[in-house]
């Protein structure tokens, strides 16, 4: 079927199987593998994207689903060579040790912010509760997300 | 890697298109809304639908509003809009408590309170608590629409009566005076299935319970209701030894099993504790006065 999705605020028309997950079609159609495939069951959010407004596990959205819609990755949070608060939060404060759950904690992250922009680190919790750090740094997770929320882009 | 089976996909542009390619399809074609629950079972294969049927553009099924002295939630409301509403959760509290025990906040970004109860899983927090609340269903077909009680619209595990060519619309909640509601789960981790969990709605007249609803979950309640402890709560007063009891009957009349969750004997004392825990908070939240119950009018 033919598709056309805004992600990134570039526009793709591509032709897709409906079986096709919106994952597999954002690392292997696209080649933006920013956004990662974990657990495949929902559980871990290495693969959290924003579709439309909001935040979702994209191995259990169909490409199909996102025909007409915006999908937002890791790859468009920086902007015109600056990174996102969220990004530099992590840097600043270690927020990632492997690496791989860290897309989609700051899509999530980025999300929670825009909706309350001062967060206490309970809420911070609640908000990734959805999001599995292997390497267990959450810790960290939180300082990264609280630098964020004090140092908001200019 | 997981993928789902191959797949024709059709996207329906309204809700009778929706129902005529339902009908076209035949009962091989499943509805997709937040597909949450469908995607991974298709996944492993335990559903392996010929055709889905994307209802997710119809924005004429996502709504909460008060209407006829009901509440009355569109099938395809996502289970963070139905959290997001201050009225819903003033009106009926079991709702916001079962909504924040569901899942993890980026499932309930997209799936849907109509996909949920027509999954029909035995596991589903908001089956019982719509069974609690005595909701009602209404369900479109190619003859028309119909409504069927709460308690009618499960008929097993993973099976509902809406009938291949139908398509759930709505869920309607009547609001009456002296009502107080609460859902307690408990689960081996967050985000997780419960073990068990029970939900309470009752409605007071001068301190005495004049109507009652005890919603089960995931211990082989029929209907994920305890019909029995209901029938003991009427007329009696809204006390402790009456919710002690009323456990003890919820309990007996359920049929729990043993799996990787927990033995069946512990699932029974789940169903007793948290049927009581659910009916003390019910009682508490009945008796506090109730606020004027705004609804944002939301149709998304």
């Amino acid at each position: 079927m033919q598709i056309t999705v805004t992600v990134n605020g570039a526009e793709y028309s591509r032709e897709v199987e409906p079986r096709l997950l919106l994952i597999h079609f954002l690392r292997d159609e696209l080649r933006l593998t920013g956004s990662h495939w974990g657990c495949d069951t929902s559980n871990c959010g290495a693969c959290v994207v924003w579709l439309d407004d909001t935040p979702v596990k994209s191995c259990t959205v169909l490409t199909a689903m996102a025909d007409g819609r915006r999908v937002l990755t890791v790859e468009g949070l920086e902007q015109g060579g600056v990174l996102d608060p969220i990004q530099q939060g992590f840097t600043e404060c270690h927020g990632l040790q492997c690496g791989f759950c860290t897309p989609g904690m700051m899509l999530t992250a980025r999300w929670l912010l825009d909706h309350n922009p001062d967060p206490s680190p309970a809420q911070i919790r609640e908000a990734l509760s959805g999001q599995i750090c292997r390497c267990t740094g959450y810790e960290n997770i939180v300082r990264s997300v609280l630098w964020a929320s004090e140092h908001r882009a200019q | 890697m997981q993928v789902p089976a191959y797949v024709e996909y059709e996207k329906a542009t309204s809700v009778d298109h929706a129902i005529a390619l339902l009908a076209r399809f035949g009962p091989e074609a499943r509805i997709l809304a937040g597909g949450h629950s469908l995607i991974p079972m298709m996944k492993l294969r335990l559903a392996q639908p010929e055709t889905l049927i994307d209802i997710n553009g119809l924005s004429e099924l996502s709504y909460i509003t008060v209407t006829d002295g009901e509440l009355r939630i569109g099938a395809l409301t996502r289970h963070a809009q139905l959290l997001d509403q201050p009225a819903v959760g003033e009106l009926f509290a079991i709702l916001h408590d079962a909504e924040k025990v569901i899942a993890d906040p980026i499932v309930r970004n997209w799936g849907t309170i109509g996909g949920s109860l027509c999954q029909a899983d035995p596991s589903e927090d908001l089956s019982a608590a719509f069974a609690a609340l005595q909701a009602s269903m209404v369900i479109q077909g190619p003859d028309g629409r119909r409504t069927v009680p709460a308690r009618d619209f499960h008929t097993g595990p993973y099976e509902t009566v809406v009938a291949p060519a139908e398509l759930l619309t709505e869920v309607r909640l009547a609001i009456r005076p002296g009502g107080g509601s609460a859902y307690e789960k408990v689960g081996r981790r967050v985000g997780d299935w419960p073990v068990g969990a029970a939900g309470a709605a009752i409605w007071l007249v001068d301190g005495t319970i004049a109507e009652a609803g005890i919603g089960l979950t995931a211990v082989g309640a029929r209907h994920f209701a305890a019909a029995e402890a209901e029938e003991f709560l009427r007329g009696a007063p809204a006390g402790e030894a009456s919710f002690v009891r009323a456990g003890e009957i919820a309990a007996e009349h359920c049929d729990p099993h043993s799996d990787q969750r927990g033995p069946a004997d512990y699932k029974r004392h789940l169903a007793q504790e948290l049927t009581v825990r659910a009916l003390r908070r019910a009682r508490q939240r009945a008796a506090q006065p109730s606020a004027p119950h705004r609804v944002a009018g939301r149709r998304a």
